[in-house]
């Protein structure tokens, strides 16, 4: 036991490199999805051994009570992901529409993804950080595009050049950091350490560092999802494979907000730079009802929840940018929920779209009289992402409006009025499938249906009754967070 | 540094950004990819002075992977893959010269009044390498802007890289490992970018990002 917490930090990442490895030479497709279980499951493992007990903040890796939040989620949703991946994949190898081959990559690419967005977690180098951002990237244009349909290739293009875009604008951030850093912190590998940068903030020049976090906050939000940068996002999860359009809305999206969090706790550590929080709160805000309004229009059930996920990064940059405890905790908070709800919310849809053999709305109806356990465990992910009590979300939802209200009432009009907006599209759409007359196929669902609820249980659980350490990791998190 | 010294990298980064300017308004396939390798030798000499000036043997291997990598091998994979989709002859839809180049005269201006002010405290070599690299990846996204083709589009991608590098070799004592990843992650984007390109071909019989228009996912 001792052993694993003492190297828990390095098994996260060690696992995934050779899950990679392992499955990009295994041709079973069986075996390949099991093995890809384990791989995940084992990482879990490691994750939650970092609770425990951490190692000491290295030239290379940190762990600290942030980034343990962000490591635990992401090994947690990568795991359900890849039980629910297991039956999704069988089904789309039986219809033809993935080579046994196509397959192998995408088992070694899942792996990636996950040693990629744990790297960018746990380093404790901004230069580090960003490679293990750009390998994300690179994974999940792959993944997007390999069903090769045209729509497919939009998607993966699109994002693949506006990703890029992004990646190379945080880059432009990250190097004017490290020139911000090099005269206090001296030249070398120490002026770009996390540990480093935050402890001698305070010598900085100012300027620089604003100049940097527009940058960062720009390169960073366009992987976010943050409009006006949006634009690959629901191309990208509505065309690639189900699992990944859970990845990355559960994850990826948090691993970029993660890495905004991070520049933001740097420029709190100086009194004269200026203040990051209206920057992410008009971000967030703009994200937020520009989303709302989007949904009404989707005809597509991926694309929908995809702009979904861009409203609740709103919501939860928004919360980041107010900052102070209870803001903070509400943000986390939130995140952690949308990360279980979104991910459940694509497990269903991902079953649903195979059944029927379409993900548009107009020839999908009445799931819960032909598939009621489906239909009504979507219905369920909708009412609780939509922000109805006594769920998850909604308790996240009432920190944030309230913590609002208390600081800046004329800043929770636009907030409450986009979740009001958005609740309405939600709900219309979810009617028209999930009730009416049955139409199209109505086989029965191959389904695994142990990710779906055990999420959806979680989020009710933590709609009544949130443990007692959890709370007070989250404070504290959020004490840290400024 | 001395007044030489500084006027010969003064002038190493200045050329970057006019190579860049001229790459802006080439509308042959040929003339694009020819610009982009002395795109990529301007930098190499750039980061090869900045290794001898700052005395930083490992900035020579940062401008290797320059010239070799991005100078010499990747325009002539690019010539092979415009001769082979028959490219070559099409001439380019740029948004009118005169409006790119202005636009690409206020981005080198706006680059200037961003960065020179801002930093004054920082060491005057690494000011002015901030702007002119800032003036680079912003003409490179212009070009990106500008293109409705696939390979000049990641020419233009590309030469932001460029401009990137430019700015970590002009920060002093940046660690190598940002360099040597950067250079890394090109390679990586560059394979990205040839599969794609081959899939595009495959699928649409043409590099013509117009031409994916047309597969709107959304559209009724």
């Amino acid at each position: 036991m001792s052993w694993w917490t003492e190297n828990a930090a390095a098994l996260v990442l060690v696992i995934p490199a050779i899950g990679a490895a392992l499955l990009a030479s295994l041709p079973n497709y069986r075996i390949s999805a099991r093995l890809n279980v384990l791989a995940t499951g084992l990482t879990l493992a490691s994750a939650v051994a970092l609770v425990f007990g951490r190692p000491e903040a290295g030239a290379y890796l940190l762990v600290d009570d942030l980034n343990v939040v962000f490591v635990i989620l992401n090994a947690f949703v990568g795991f359900t992901t890849s039980i629910f991946s297991a039956t999704y994949i069988a089904h789309e190898l039986e219809t033809g529409r993935l080579t046994p081959l196509y397959l192998r990559f995408y088992h070694a690419m899942y792996q990636v993804l996950m040693f990629a967005m744990n790297l960018a977690l746990l380093a404790n180098n901004i230069g580090l950080m960003w490679v293990a951002i750009e390998v994300s990237t690179l994974t999940t244009v792959l993944m997007v595009g390999i069903y090769r349909t045209p729509a497919a290739l939009e998607a993966a293009w699109k994002y693949f050049i506006l990703g890029s875009v992004g990646i190379a604008l945080a880059l432009f951030g990250t190097i004017i950091v490290y020139v911000a850093a090099q005269p206090v912190v001296g030249p070398g590998l120490d002026a770009m350490a996390w540990t480093n940068l935050v402890k001698h903030g305070v010598a900085f020049d100012p300027a620089l560092l604003n100049l940097a976090f527009v940058f960062l906050l720009l390169g960073y939000g366009t992987k976010v999802g943050l409009a006006p940068l949006h634009a690959w996002l629901p191309n990208a999860h509505a065309e690639g494979p189900t699992p990944i359009s859970a990845v990355l809305s559960g994850l990826l999206l948090n691993v970029a907000l993660h890495a905004v969090l991070r520049f933001k706790m740097l420029m709190a550590t100086n009194a004269e730079v200026l203040a990051p929080g209206p920057m992410m709160i008009t971000m967030g805000l703009v994200s937020l009802i520009f989303a709302a309004f989007m949904l009404y229009k989707r005809r597509d059930i991926k694309r929908m929840f995809a702009y979904s996920s861009i409203e609740h990064m709103g919501i939860i940059t928004f919360a980041f940018g107010m900052g102070g405890p209870l803001a903070n905790f509400a943000g986390l908070l939130h995140m952690t929920m949308h990360s279980l709800t979104k991910s459940a919310i694509f497990f269903a849809v991902g079953h649903v779209a195979q059944i029927k053999g379409t993900q548009r709305f107009s020839e999908i109806r009445g799931l819960t009289v032909t598939h009621p356990v489906l239909g009504w465990g979507l219905v369920l992910g909708v009412v609780a992402i939509a922000g109805m009590p006594p769920l998850g979300i909604f308790m996240s939802e009432f920190l944030v409006v309230s913590s609002t209200f208390a600081r800046d009432p004329l800043l929770a009009i636009p907030l409450v009025a986009g979740i009001l907006v958005s609740f309405g599209a939600l709900f219309l759409r979810v009617n028209g499938l999930a009730f009416g007359e049955p139409l199209g196929s109505t086989q029965p669902a191959e389904a695994s249906y142990v990710p779906l609820f055990a999420h959806l249980a979680l989020v009710a659980v933590a709609g009544v009754y949130l443990p007692a350490p959890l709370v007070a990791w989250f404070q504290n998190v959020a004490k840290l967070l400024g | 540094m001395g007044k030489l010294e500084f006027d010969i990298s003064h002038l190493l980064s200045g050329g970057m950004v006019l190579v860049s300017l001229v790459l802006l308004y080439q509308d042959r396939m040929f003339a694009v990819l020819r610009f982009f390798a002395g795109h990529a030798v301007v930098l190499s000499f750039a980061v090869g002075w900045q290794a001898f000036v700052q005395d930083k043997p490992e900035l020579y291997i940062t401008a290797l992977i320059a010239l070799a990598f991005k100078g010499i091998i990747i325009p002539l994979a690019l010539y092979r893959i415009v001769v082979r989709l028959g490219i070559h002859r099409e001439l380019e839809n740029v948004v009118g010269v005169g409006l790119t180049m202005l636009g690409g005269i206020g981005l080198i201006a706006l680059s200037l009044i961003v960065i020179l002010p801002l930093t004054t405290a920082a060491d005057p070599y690494a000011r002015e390498d901030l702007a002119f690299a800032l003036s680079v990846v912003m003409l490179g996204l212009l070009m990106m802007i500008t293109r409705r083709n696939a390979v000049s589009q990641v020419v233009g991608f590309m030469s932001i890289e460029n401009g990137l590098i430019l700015a970590a070799t002009g920060a002093k004592g940046m660690p190598l490992v940002v360099e040597i990843s950067v250079a890394f992650s090109v390679l990586i984007a560059f394979i990205v970018i040839g599969v794609f390109l081959f899939r595009i071909r495959e699928r649409f019989d043409s590099v013509d990002i117009g031409a994916l228009d047309r597969s709107q996912g959304d559209q009724p």
